[in-house]
């Protein structure tokens, strides 16, 4: 029973990052019909924030310490990064120590910046062109994206910490009567689920809840209709997919710690998630959450060693397989529509 | 001749010249001349062309013809290269056991990954096909290593049982004797050309591939892959099950791919796992759309086109390019070196993505539509100047 | 007993009751025309009887056999052939092209593998297409690129597409909509031809009356889901209740 509980918690926040980029693959693909393979990238984009916020609070000068000597008895050099000059040195520390966090209020107008400039600049192009077109001029872009930030950061992971309030981990079990140490569980991966949790009710309320909202669903469900109503859906879709790039890259930020960031994290989240889009429902946005932490689990578990030990390497293709059985006899995946992306 | 119409003929005559005479026309300038660094007439790299030619012709079978966008090719070269590499640890050397092997074992795959495909289309298509080679790869990088040797990759052990190994047969890959690896050489002067056994053996391959696949451009079996792509429900309502044609034509493109990774392994007796990953994929689909998506040159373009290029631009480095830009004001020379310095060397991914996204955008139909383009422009001048002079006589 | 029998048919589309209780019979060899205002559910009957849409009830019998739960292409093989109301020919192939595909479906079936043999040579096909292009009178078009024809062309060519299947039953859906007069003439002529030169019977979904009563024997009038009447003709003119079906409607 343990030993499940652990998973499940484990999956939970894979299963968040799988569904916070499936949720944004869908409402592109809901809305404005595209299939784009770039998605992963801004998932990647946004990790990099987190990196380069961490870079830019680090920036030092340097100082001579007249009072100290280096090991060759010169004078000894201390870099003192500005942020810690200017706000002091304890509240330096606490800035550079919650880089990651701050790294969402940078990254958000990034993302969105960078969502819009791709919308206008690129994809409206291709409304109209086959869905083929689209996936290849994505795929394109993504690689170019990716090629970008591994010429400025370098092929290498790069490790970015969570705050030291939340390093450490929670010992999840002893709330449920087990003994300690049974069921552990990273403090800043519950936070990340949390963080997913907030968000995709932040994007379902707003859907919901808003006149904005509202014409976005009914264009998910007859953009031709709404088009008739003399309602500028293709504004509200650009917008759309800033937001969308804004979720992929907060989830990108906070991921950050979780698995260091490298260059190609971007697709290979993006095979998954659109694994799980097309598990989930193409265009369905509960389906797209659902499937994420579906297969986000699922993978956890098929990573246990009793099962890995019946089925070597079962881990590696579980969620492909799911994939598959779910398609041949389901579709439309577990909450498609019947009428979505169906010839 | 050979069935085959004039148009056809004419073009078949001029891809075996091309492929026969490869070592001398990638090789136009002298040895140690300045531009000898753009001479692409060394075997390796000619190997390269051919065997992703095959790949991408076969490619173009199904995405070409049927429209049916597979993002998972790159599996079948994987199986191709694991089958040939088992056939050198088992019985011996010669390629002649492998090779069928391969268009076998990868057409069996095909058939499987294809019938749980093709159930879909359109997009679902291309994303069953991702996973499905993600998942080939994965198997072979880390589940399956009992047959595949995971990261490290298959290759030939002096304990490999090897049944069939004489006692004075090569040590390397051989077609009963003819050892791909060695070659011959002619100085012409200051020329050097190298005809290298695997090569024409390769080259040989394709000629007989790309014949067939003349044959089913031309064939009912072709036109019925093309009606697929124009317009499935007329074909159902003509009484036609477009699935078993979409399927054959997945499967003869399967067996392709195989048949080219089978050959990759017949030059270097390896296989390794991340030829299944899914840029490799990406790559075969570039190379199809960059030479020009349903034509029969288009691909086999393409794929010479994407690996000279990334050869060349690979070779390049900042001295190179010093070198090039000299005549211009220091200043002005660390500029341009600058800004081309990302997209040279390990920069090639950064300018193939570029590309890939030009080709999309500007070129849909490749290179073979720039070629019509321009041809129809320089008629257009033609006219437009026989016009002009006209009233003047 | 007709050629095609449609007993009780019922589909509904979660509370719209799209169809109840059809009953239709087309006689072998007639011009059976359905008509009826918008909304009446004659694209779904259609629909129903091609295999793109199950009923919830009854059944729909072609020469004996039933047609429920075939797929279109087998429902074609039984020999229905559909003039769709936009025409839906392959716009990527030439015109000669487009015409030998039926006659290969109608020689080999569902699938055959002619993977090495050119299409050209095979002389009983291009025969077959060429004589019906000539029929059709678009033998000067053979090499044209079909999707560069004009609405007219397009029609006559997948009408003349889905004859060279030699079907039993030839289905038209509105097949004048969106034409200029002179084209729906011209369709009315070739309609007129087939039906004197062929053996065939020929089903027609249409709305316009001028060509309903140029062409058709027999007319079923259709009215919310639900034949009104069945008659000849002359007697669907003077009939009350299709009057007020129609005015109701346009009133």
């Amino acid at each position: 029973m343990d030993a499940i509980i652990l998973q499940i918690l484990n999956g939970l926040d894979k299963g968040s990052a799988y569904a916070l980029i499936a949720l944004g693959l869908t409402l592109i693909f809901g809305t404005l019909g595209v299939v784009n393979f770039a998605h992963g990238a801004l998932f990647m984009i946004g990790a990099f924030c987190a990196v380069t916020l961490s870079k830019i609070l680090n920036l030092s000068f340097e100082t001579i310490d007249p009072t100290k000597t280096d090991f060759l008895g010169n004078p000894l050099k201390v870099k003192t990064p500005y942020v810690m000059e200017w706000f002091g040195p304890e509240t330096g520390a606490a800035i550079i120590d919650w880089a990651v966090p701050l790294a969402i209020l940078f990254s958000i107008p990034i993302m969105i910046a960078v969502g819009f400039i791709m919308e206008r600049g690129l994809i409206k192009h291709f409304y109209k062109r086959a869905h083929a077109d689209q996936i290849l001029v994505t795929f394109g872009l993504a690689i170019v994206l990716q090629e970008v930030v591994k010429y400025f950061f370098g092929a290498n992971p790069i490790p970015t910490g969570a705050p030291d309030a939340f390093k450490g981990s929670f010992d999840f079990g002893v709330l449920l009567g087990y003994d300690p140490n049974v069921i552990i569980y990273p403090y800043w991966r519950m936070v990340y689920f949390f963080f997913a949790a907030l968000v995709i009710g932040g994007v379902f309320a707003f859907l919901q809840f808003t006149t904005f909202g509202m014409v976005v669903r009914a264009g998910m469900a007859d953009r031709e209709t709404v088009g008739l109503l003399g309602i500028n859906i293709d504004k509200r879709f650009t917008i759309m997919f800033g937001i969308a790039a804004a979720v992929a890259g907060i989830a990108g930020v906070m991921y950050a710690p979780i698995n260091s960031p490298n260059y190609h994290m971007g697709m290979d989240f993006l095979v998954l998630s659109f694994v799980v889009v097309v598990v989930g429902g193409m265009g369905s946005l509960p389906g797209a959450v659902l499937a994420g932490f579906l297969l986000g689990i699922l993978e956890s578990f098929a990573s246990m060693n009793q099962i890995k030990s019946l089925i070597p390497g079962i881990d590696q293709i579980i969620i492909y397989v799911v994939a598959i059985i779910i398609l041949l006899t389901r579709p439309r995946g577990l909450m498609g529509r019947k009428g979505v992306m169906e010839e | 001749m050979l069935g085959l119409n004039k148009k056809d003929t004419s073009l078949m005559i001029v891809v075996a010249i091309l492929a026969l005479f490869a070592p001398f026309i990638l090789n136009p300038f002298p040895e140690g001349s300045a531009m000898a660094q753009f001479n692409a007439g060394y075997p390796d790299l000619m190997q390269r062309f051919v065997i992703f030619g095959i790949f991408a012709i076969g490619f173009n079978i199904l995405f070409g013809l049927t429209g049916y966008l597979s993002f998972g090719h790159a599996a079948f070269l994987g199986i191709g290269s694991y089958s040939v590499v088992w056939m050198y640890k088992l019985l011996d050397y010669n390629v002649i056991w492998g090779l069928p092997l391969a268009i076998i074992t990868s057409g069996l795959f095909a058939l499987l990954i294809g019938y749980v495909s093709l159930r879909r289309s359109g997009i679902y298509f291309s994303i069953l096909t991702l996973a499905f080679a993600q998942m080939s790869f994965n198997l072979a990088y880390s589940v399956l290593t009992p047959i595949t040797n995971g990261e490290t990759g298959l290759q030939v052990y002096t304990d490999d049982a090897q049944v069939l190994l004489g006692a004075n047969e090569a040590t390397s890959p051989h077609l009963f004797g003819i050892v791909m690896n060695s070659s011959a050489k002619l100085d012409l002067g200051p020329w050097s050309f190298t005809f290298n056994n695997g090569y024409y053996f390769c080259a040989i391959i394709l000629l007989l591939v790309f014949y067939l696949a003349i044959r089913i451009f031309r064939s009912p079996f072709g036109m019925m892959l093309r009606a697929i792509k124009s317009n499935q429900t007329r074909l159902n309502y003509t009484g036609l099950n477009p699935r078993p044609y979409a399927l054959a034509a997945f499967v003869i493109s399967g067996m392709y791919a195989g048949l080219a990774g089978g050959l990759m392994a017949a030059m270097d007796p390896l296989a390794g796992a991340e030829r299944m990953q899914w840029t490799a994929s990406g790559e075969v689909v570039l190379m199809t759309i960059l030479g020009g998506t349903g034509t029969l040159i288009g691909p086999v373009l393409g794929a010479g086109f994407i690996k000279y290029f990334e050869n060349i631009f690979s070779k390049i480095n900042d001295n190179i390019l010093h070198q090039w830009f000299a005549f211009l004001p220091d200043g002005l020379e660390d500029f341009v070196v600058f800004i081309i310095h990302p997209f040279i060397g390990k920069g090639w991914h950064l300018t193939l993505g570029i590309l890939f996204m030009l080709v999309v955008i500007f070129l849909p139909g490749g290179l073979v539509e720039g070629g019509q383009r321009i041809k129809r422009a320089l008629s257009r001048k033609k006219d437009a100047d026989a016009a002009k002079t006209e009233p003047a006589e | 007993m007709g050629i095609l029998e449609v007993k009780d048919v019922g589909k509904r589309f979660g509370g719209l009751q799209a169809l109840s209780d059809v009953n239709l019979s087309v006689k072998e060899n007639s011009v059976h025309a359905i008509i009826g205002p918008n909304g009446a559910g004659k694209s779904t009957l259609l629909n129903c009887l091609v295999g793109k849409l199950i009923p919830d009830t009854g059944s729909v019998m072609f020469d004996g056999q039933s047609v429920l739960g075939r797929t279109p292409y087998e429902i074609n093989q039984m020999g229905i052939s559909r003039v769709f109301q936009t025409p839906e020919i392959f716009g990527d192939l030439t015109v000669m092209e487009n015409m030998m595909i039926p006659c290969f479906a109608k020689r080999d079936g569902a699938f055959r593998m002619h993977a090495i043999e050119n299409m050209m040579a095979e002389k009983d096909i291009v025969e077959k297409a060429e004589a019906m292009l000539v029929d059709m009178n678009m033998a000067d078009k053979k090499d044209m690129h079909s999707a560069s024809m004009s609405r007219g062309d397009k029609r006559r060519l997948e009408i003349g597409m889905c004859l060279a299947q030699e079907p039993r039953l030839l289905l038209l859906d509105e097949p004048t909509a969106g034409m200029a007069r002179a084209d729906t003439n011209n369709t009315i002529d070739l309609l007129k031809q087939i039906s004197d030169e062929r053996e065939i019977t020929i089903a027609i979904i249409e709305h316009d009356m001028h060509v309903v009563f140029s062409l058709a024997n027999r007319i079923t009038v259709l009215a919310q889901g639900t034949p009104l009447v069945e008659d000849d003709p002359e007697n669907i003119r003077g009939n009350p209740k299709v009057r007020e079906a129609y005015l109701g409607e346009t009133a």
